[in-house]
């Protein structure tokens, strides 16, 4: 077996900034080429910027089927290979489930896990053939707990969980694996909208009584994309500092 | 050269790890030469490859004997 990961691909979305930038900085620190992904042109420069010679920032609207085709058809012109998937780009549209529009149903549903659906198969046919790959989803400790205002988010995540099981499952004999990590609150504008009340209140929740890091959840991120987690595949990962025990 | 079905046949030896004389005209993928479905879809792709072509899911679906993939490729292959 070898323990090193020099030299392989990995496609990380949403690396502009927050966790995806951290797991993207984390693969390039263990010799990883990486291509993050952007919903702007601006943001694919700001990564390509600070990934300098270890990869490349491409804009991507993961709600795109021809966009997700193209982005996967430089890589391999590109790269030749893609070893690591980091599905990581997600948006939130809170609303009460009483007020709760059907965009704001169908826009988090198709980002955080439809997106995962169309990337997964994209990148499937290469790994089945190279007999190896790893695929992690970024879900979300609320997919578990479930969180009042999130029934859209929470139902995304939680399909994550499922969809990584059964994948997992089909594919494992193939060398591939799928797992989860699930984030708690980490310290990301997706957060940083929280107000001081919110927080106190989720504080009061968590052991740890602090948010998490970024580079927490990366490190999660880049043990399961490593060779020594080949073993492990339709796991979920909970990285939140205590407040929910699965 | 080899023909279109000494091709197929070959990489359904190579693909199901299966004996040239088991890889007869009407044995079926799944029920005799022991492949599950993934390993049926993976046949297909190998065959796309082989033969630089595209087969679409609703045909691919229909590739379940050694002579239905040599027809398909027959007809199909440029």
């Amino acid at each position: 077996m070898t323990t090193s990961m020099q030299g392989q691909v990995a496609l990380v979305t949403g690396a502009t900034r927050g966790i995806g930038k951290a797991i993207a900085l984390q693969l390039v620190a263990q010799g990883v080429k990486v291509i993050g992904t952007a919903t702007t042109d601006s943001g694919a420069a700001s990564i390509s910027d600070y990934l300098g010679d270890h990869g490349e920032g491409l804009s991507l609207n993961v709600a795109d089927e021809a966009n997700i085709q193209a982005v996967l058809a430089h890589i391999d012109s590109h790269y030749g290979q893609l070893d690591i998937l980091v599905n990581n780009a997600g948006i939130t549209r809170d609303n009460l489930l009483m007020r709760m529009k059907d965009d704001e149903w169908d826009s988090v549903l198709d980002t955080n896990l439809k997106s995962v659906f169309r990337l997964c198969k994209g990148v499937m046919r290469g790994m089945m053939k190279r007999r190896s790959g790893r695929i992690i989803n970024i879900s979300s400790v609320v997919g578990t707990t479930g969180n009042p205002g999130q029934t859209n988010y929470c139902a995304a995540k939680a399909g994550l969980v499922g969809f990584t099981k059964a994948l997992a499952k089909e594919i494992a004999a193939r060398g591939i694996t799928v797992n989860c990590v699930a984030p708690g609150f980490i310290d990301t504008d997706m957060t940083k909208s929280l107000t001081d009340d919110q927080k106190q209140a989720i504080f009061s929740n968590i052991p740890a009584a602090r948010l998490g890091q970024p580079e927490e959840i990366a490190a999660a991120v880049v043990f399961l994309a490593s060779p020594g987690a080949a073993y492990i595949t339709g796991e979920t990962i909970h990285v939140n500092g205590g407040m929910a025990m699965i | 050269m080899s023909t279109i079905e000494e091709r197929v046949k070959k990489i359904i030896i190579e693909q199901l790890g299966v004996k040239e004389e088991e890889v007869k005209p009407e044995a079926s993928f799944e029920n005799d030469l022991g492949a599950d479905s993934l390993d049926t879809v993976e046949l297909v792709m190998a065959l796309e490859e082989e033969f630089e072509t595209e087969i679409p899911d609703e045909e691919a679906e229909k590739i379940k004997t050694v002579q239905t993939a040599i027809d398909y490729i027959k007809n199909h292959a440029s």
